[in-house]
């Protein structure tokens, strides 16, 4: 998911690294460009950014549907390692109604998937979301791109599935490395409230 | 009274600069000398390619992988701490042997304390020290903290090198006429050139404790002086494809770089997959880049290694 304001300083990069280790790869913008960026009916923006969502999945839903069994979605300053991905998707069955990142619990009962660690939805929920639009059971009832998308899962059955690795450590990081490895000195807290920090070994 | 005072003022101008052009003369004199010693081969050293390997039998392979062996020498002060414990928590568990030697104690972390404020004198008691306690060790790599190093690298780069020669390898500079190793990209020496190294310091003429130059000549420097004496030159640690494998700057630096360079072909076009150094990183971007070294891998990739080196006990390895 990117813009014209950030192709040159990110999308590029993204294009030349790890994008390359995709089956297929689809730029998404609200302008067509050469890049190639495909151009969706939304404004760029914060705000837009569940629309922009709700879009990109309705296209690839019209003109590429079979051409992967799973559509990662992923921000122009997210690093995937798609080996990894590849492993963590290899126990899954494309053709069931699961989707996969960082769960995250509160606003809705079965969790949701942080959208800046990148999520995956498998060819089924994709299905699912698209149908989910088209018949209005699911709505565009805020502006939050990953919790609202968690909530139109959650409403057409399509499960949270574990991403974890065998240890139980997460593969998804909504933040960069540095903030899960670089141990950081308990802050000084008026009160005393527990301070977890994510992450680490 | 006039004329007198000119003479004067004129003996002096001449005294003054012929004094100066006898100290120039006397730092230079030491760079000229060894200019006989045949050069010859030396100047780059290569690690050894897929097929010089291929062509060792199993159990040679298994032999030197065996005994390829690392003593780390490790320059610290208490002033750089953070460093110190990054390096010592980090890169340095992977060295066979890692010494700290530090210019004054520190409460929080050990070392051997050399006492010593100047860095020439520090550097060649360090030296000296790491000489006399080496046991089986044929190989030393001296770094500051301020450095990254990948030993296993370093163990790839001089495997098929026979220690009882003399090699002295790193970022190979031109200073003038000196060629020197760049002490911020880690320095290597053979035993046979560490030995010699130790023999020399005994000389004052030709390697002084407390250099005999007008301007002070930085440690690393000083040390290619008196490694050219004992016929030891500086050459370049390269990979088998001629890239250089000690880097003076981050890795990030380095990237960077090649973005401007070679904008369509940015990672090859950039350092070498063998790198053994990087400088210039803050003890932050090292534990990063410790858990993309060590850690990170892409699920499935293959990459070929002929050779195994298992990391030494506590190395924080999976």
């Amino acid at each position: 998911m990117t813009g014209p304001k950030n192709l040159e300083s990110r999308t590029k990069h993204i294009r030349e690294t790890w994008a390359k280790r995709c089956n297929k790869v689809l730029y998404m913008s609200s302008v067509e460009t050469d890049f190639p960026t495909v151009k969706l009916n939304v404004s760029e923006g914060r705000e837009n950014l569940y629309w922009k969502t709700i879009r990109a999945f309705q296209y690839i839903h019209q003109h590429h549907l079979d051409e992967a069994d799973w559509f990662l979605k992923a921000d122009d300053d997210t690093f995937v390692v798609i080996e990894n991905l590849r492993y963590t998707l290899s126990t899954y069955d494309p053709e069931k109604p699961l989707y996969l990142g960082r769960r995250f619990t509160p606003f809705i009962s079965q969790g949701y998937m942080s959208g800046g660690a990148g999520y995956v939805l498998s060819k089924e929920a994709l299905r699912r979301f698209v149908e989910g639009f088209d018949t209005g059971k699911c709505t565009h009832f805020s502006n939050i791109e990953d919790m609202a998308l968690g909530k139109c899962m959650e409403t057409m059955k399509v499960e949270p599935a574990d991403s974890r690795d065998v240890k139980g450590r997460q593969t998804f990081h909504p933040f960069p490395p540095d903030h899960y490895l670089i141990r950081q000195p308990p802050r000084p807290r008026p009160c005393s409230v527990a301070f977890v920090s994510r992450g680490g070994k | 009274m006039l004329s007198e005072g000119a003479h004067f003022m004129k003996g002096m101008v001449l005294g003054g600069l012929f004094c100066l052009l006898l100290a120039l003369l006397g730092s230079l004199r030491l760079g000229t000398e060894s200019g006989t010693v045949d050069h010859h081969r030396h100047h780059h050293v290569q690690a050894p390619s897929k097929d010089e390997l291929t062509r060792l039998s199993d159990s040679r392979m298994q032999e030197l992988s065996n005994q390829v062996q690392i003593s780390c020498i490790i320059m610290v002060q208490p002033k750089i701490l953070v460093y110190w414990a990054t390096a010592a928590n980090t890169w340095s568990k992977h060295c066979d042997k890692a010494v700290f030697y530090t210019s004054e104690s520190s409460k929080a972390l050990e070392a051997v304390d050399l006492n010593e404020k100047d860095d020439w004198a520090r550097l060649r008691k360090a030296l000296k020290h790491a000489y006399e306690n080496a046991g089986d060790l044929r190989w030393f790599f001296v770094a500051q903290p301020t450095t990254f190093a990948i030993i296993e690298n370093l163990k790839y780069l001089v495997l098929t090198k026979d220690p009882s020669e003399p090699f002295y390898l790193g970022n190979a500079m031109k200073s003038g006429e000196l060629e020197y190793v760049a002490y911020d990209s880690g320095i290597v020496l053979s035993y046979e050139a560490l030995k010699r190294l130790v023999h020399v310091f005994q000389d004052e003429e030709k390697c002084p404790e407390r250099g005999r130059a007008l301007w002070k000549l930085s440690e690393d420097k000083q040390l290619a002086v008196c490694l050219k004496y004992t016929g030891v030159f500086a050459e370049n640690g390269e990979d088998a494809q001629g890239k250089g494998l000690f880097n003076s700057k981050s890795v990030y630096s380095v990237i960077s770089d090649s973005m401007k360079a070679n904008p369509n072909n940015v990672v090859e076009g950039c350092c070498s997959d063998m790198a053994v150094t990087f400088n210039g990183m803050s003890p932050n971007q090292m534990q990063v880049m410790m858990f993309g070294v060590y850690r990170l891998r892409p699920y499935g990739h293959d990459f070929h290694d002929l050779l195994m080196f298992d990391p030494p006990e506590g190395s924080d390895n999976d």
